[in-house]
């Protein structure tokens, strides 16, 4: 009987030399006479124990991390393919309390299945939210992602169900569902993640869209740092294609529905909605002015559902398993779970699957272990490179939408990225400023002016040059940015640098009785 | 390569895909993955396929960072210089890679920053020549760059 052994072929997986172990694995393992079936999983998102093999036994799958190539012969030495013990044994995979203590409603699947085996994704529950979908009206469908209190998953946390109604009644021949996978933010990697680990689930969620609203065609807008993405996805297409689960009359229900990934160019501004319509048309990515939406005039001046990848691969479960089931998880207004994604300086980084209502400590000790270098954490940035810097005496604010508002932080598509106390806030404060100035679309002058000139004001501040008016004048830019942006890009770049100031003023070289207000919400009120 | 032939194989790329709604994007790169980058003398071509202005596609081919006009080092090294590598060393790194590449013969290396591959549990992260690599150390980085031939 052939042994079935997992070794992962996502990206970070295959960064940190998935294949080569793979390739150790089936080399070792023909010289021993031993039947093996690789199968190249998705991450189980445990990313310092890439590359984690696992193996197939009877009492459950046994994980192995992290291996690399020169590992193997030892894991063969001591038959491993059993489930034997060796030093980097952990055990059951499922058993790892990593694992074991998050809500996977989304990432259910991700790390367990074959990505592209479509009769993987079948066993696993799946395609069972788009046979619920193809048996109700569409007015129905939206009406349960509108129940389960879905929010938009990409930072702006729109209802989703609300964006879809829109589009819905919107009297037009054709109509577009646009998947937003440019996934920007630094700090993420719960897109890619899934993209990659469980693609169908993107293309059923995007299928349900669809019969929601009357769209017969979608785009999956991909940045081009994501190649090995690009090619799951075109796969996993064509698959669902000749299976009839896209197509012309999709499981001979007479409903179509038509998919196709287009590859971004490398422009942060392009995940913003509009500036992404327009890269889709062709077009430079300039952010549009609203109105209309998107949702009246998306792409080519069509009604279009624009939506992130969780936010759409979020809605196979809710029609699975219904819209109480979902908002059964969360808190507040902040309904079902978010993918979080611990970066940066932290030692057990990954992508961990909760309800909101978690705490950033929790997050940060009981699943990340603390910082990586050993030291002591100093700032966390939360929401990618447009969120807010949060010291310690904000850890333990539950992460939920309003909360995290309250806190003038965001919680944005769940990128958290830790700085240990080497970190100097003023340099990273200019950093936000310079990717600004580096990204800004051009259209409106706060950003494009006001970044650079940022860069200028941040520079004069470090070198310690009339230090006192210069942080004046960083303040009043900020008011400006926040209030006179046309987007979230110069409108929310106040929140990295303006956080640092107020929580971090020493790295500003002043102190803690100089000029700086303490109060955070001071600092503007952008929402 | 003569022109001539690169004409011919612009000018099917342009055909292959000018009937699809939004062309443009889609021309470019697979112009890119087929060249190694963007022919100046391509934009008026380009151009009169998608009964558009030169400056109108000039405008688009500089506007994204991805694309280049001219043709590519033989190997182009992108270092993640976003903040989850920066609190993993992605600076001293940069520094690291500029101190190994210095003097080295002209198009042979390209030394980009990049904002986020991706990896950033995994920081810091680089791509070589669309291969991806995470956790570089220094020493990392010089048992690569001794791999792709540019060991000193
Ligand atoms: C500068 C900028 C960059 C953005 N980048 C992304 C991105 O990479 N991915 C994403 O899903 N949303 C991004 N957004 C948010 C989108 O504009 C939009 O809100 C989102 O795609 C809507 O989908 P959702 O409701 O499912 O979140 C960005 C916004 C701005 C202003
Ligand atoms: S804020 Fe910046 S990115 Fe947004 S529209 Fe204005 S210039 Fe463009
Ligand atoms: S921040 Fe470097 S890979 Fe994401």
């Amino acid at each position: 009987m052939s042994v079935k052994i997992f070794v992962p072929g996502d990206s970070a997986a295959l960064a940190l030399g998935a294949d080569a172990v793979a390739q150790a694995i089936l080399a070792e393992a023909a010289r021993r006479k031993v039947d093996v079936n690789l199968v190249r999983n998705g991450s189980r998102g445990m990313l310092w124990l890439e590359t984690l093999v696992e193996v197939q036994t009877v009492k459950g799958r046994v994980a192995y991390g992290p291996v690399s190539e020169e590992d193997v012969v030892g894991l063969f030495e001591v038959n491993f393919h059993t489930g034997g013990k060796h030093a980097l044994c952990l055990g059951l995979t499922e058993e790892i309390p990593y694992l074991k203590r998050q809500e996977r409603l989304t990432f259910a699947r991700v790390g367990i299945t074959d990505p592209l085996s479509l009769e993987d994704y079948l066993a696993h529950d799946g395609y069972q939210g788009l046979r619920k979908a193809l048996d109700m009206q569409s007015a129905d469908i939206v009406q349960q992602v509108t129940d389960s209190g879905l929010r938009g998953r990409g930072g702006a946390a729109f209802p989703t169900g609300i964006k879809w109604r829109t589009v819905l009644n919107a009297a037009a021949t054709q109509k577009y569902v646009v998947c937003n996978a440019d996934e920007g933010d630094s700090g993420t990697f719960a897109d890619r993640m899934l993209m990659e680990g469980d693609p169908y689930l993107l293309i059923e969620g995007m299928t349900i869209a669809g019969l929601a609203v009357g769209a017969t065609q979608g785009y999956i807008y991909v940045r081009s740092e994501y190649p090995h993405s690009i090619t799951v996805l075109n796969e996993a297409i064509a698959v669902a294609r000749r299976a009839d689960y896209l197509g012309a009359n999709i499981l001979k229900s007479g409903k179509s529905f038509e998919l196709e990934v287009r590859k971004g160019a490398g422009s942060y501004v392009c995940g913003e909605e509009t500036a992404m319509l327009e890269s889709l048309e062709g077009k430079r990515g300039v952010v549009r002015t609203k109105p209309p939406l998107p949702a009246i005039a998306g792409v080519f001046g069509k009604p279009t559902v624009i939506n992130n990848v969780i936010s759409l691969a979020s809605v196979p479960i809710i029609l699975a398993k219904g819209a109480a089931f979902y908002k059964d998880y969360g808190m507040g207004r902040s309904r079902g779970t978010l993918p979080f994604q611990l970066a940066g300086n932290i030692k057990h980084g990954g992508l961990i699957e909760k309800a909101f209502g978690v705490t950033l400590r929790e997050l940060l000790y009981d699943f990340g272990g603390g910082s990586a270098s050993g030291r002591p954490i100093k700032a966390v940035q939360v929401g990618g490179p447009l969120g807010a810097y949060l010291p310690e005496s904000q850890w333990d604010t539950p992460l939920d939408y309003e909360a995290y508002t309250n806190l003038w932080a965001v919680l944005g598509h769940g990128g958290i990225v830790v700085h240990d106390d080497k970190a100097d806030l003023a340099k990273l404060a200019r950093y936000a400023m310079k990717f600004c100035a580096i990204e800004s679309c051009g259209k409106c002058t706060p950003c494009r002016i006001g970044a650079t000139r940022g860069v200028e004001v941040m520079d004069k501040i470090i070198a310690n040059q009339d230090r006192t008016a210069q942080i004046e004048l960083l303040r009043d830019l900020c008011d400006t940015m926040l209030n006179g942006s046309l987007c979230a890009m110069g409108g929310m770049t106040p929140y990295p640098v303006l956080s640092a100031l107020n929580h971090f003023p020493r790295d500003f070289g002043i102190g803690d009785f100089g000029i700086v207000k303490k109060d955070a919400a001071s600092g503007g009120h952008h929402a | 390569m003569s022109l001539a032939y690169k004409h011919e194989q612009v000018a099917a790329i342009i055909a292959a895909q000018q009937g699809r709604p939004g062309a443009l994007l889609p021309i470019l790169h697979d112009m890119q993955d087929a060249l190694g980058f963007i022919p100046p003398d391509a934009v008026a071509l380009i151009a009169t396929a998608l009964n558009l202005t030169r400056a109108e596609v000039h405008g688009v081919i500089t506007f994204y960072h991805y694309f280049r006009s001219t043709s590519p080092a033989k190997h182009t090294i992108q270092i993640c210089c976003a903040e989850a590598c920066q609190s993993m060393g992605a600076e001293q790194l940069v520094k690291h890679a500029e101190k190994r590449l210095a003097g080295r013969k002209d198009g042979e290396y390209a030394l980009q920053p990049v904002y986020c591959l991706g990896l950033c549990a995994t920081s810091p992260a680089m791509m070589v020549n669309d291969k991806l690599h995470a956790r570089v150390t220094p020493e990392r980085f010089d048992r690569l760059l001794k791999k792709i031939g540019g060991g000193s």
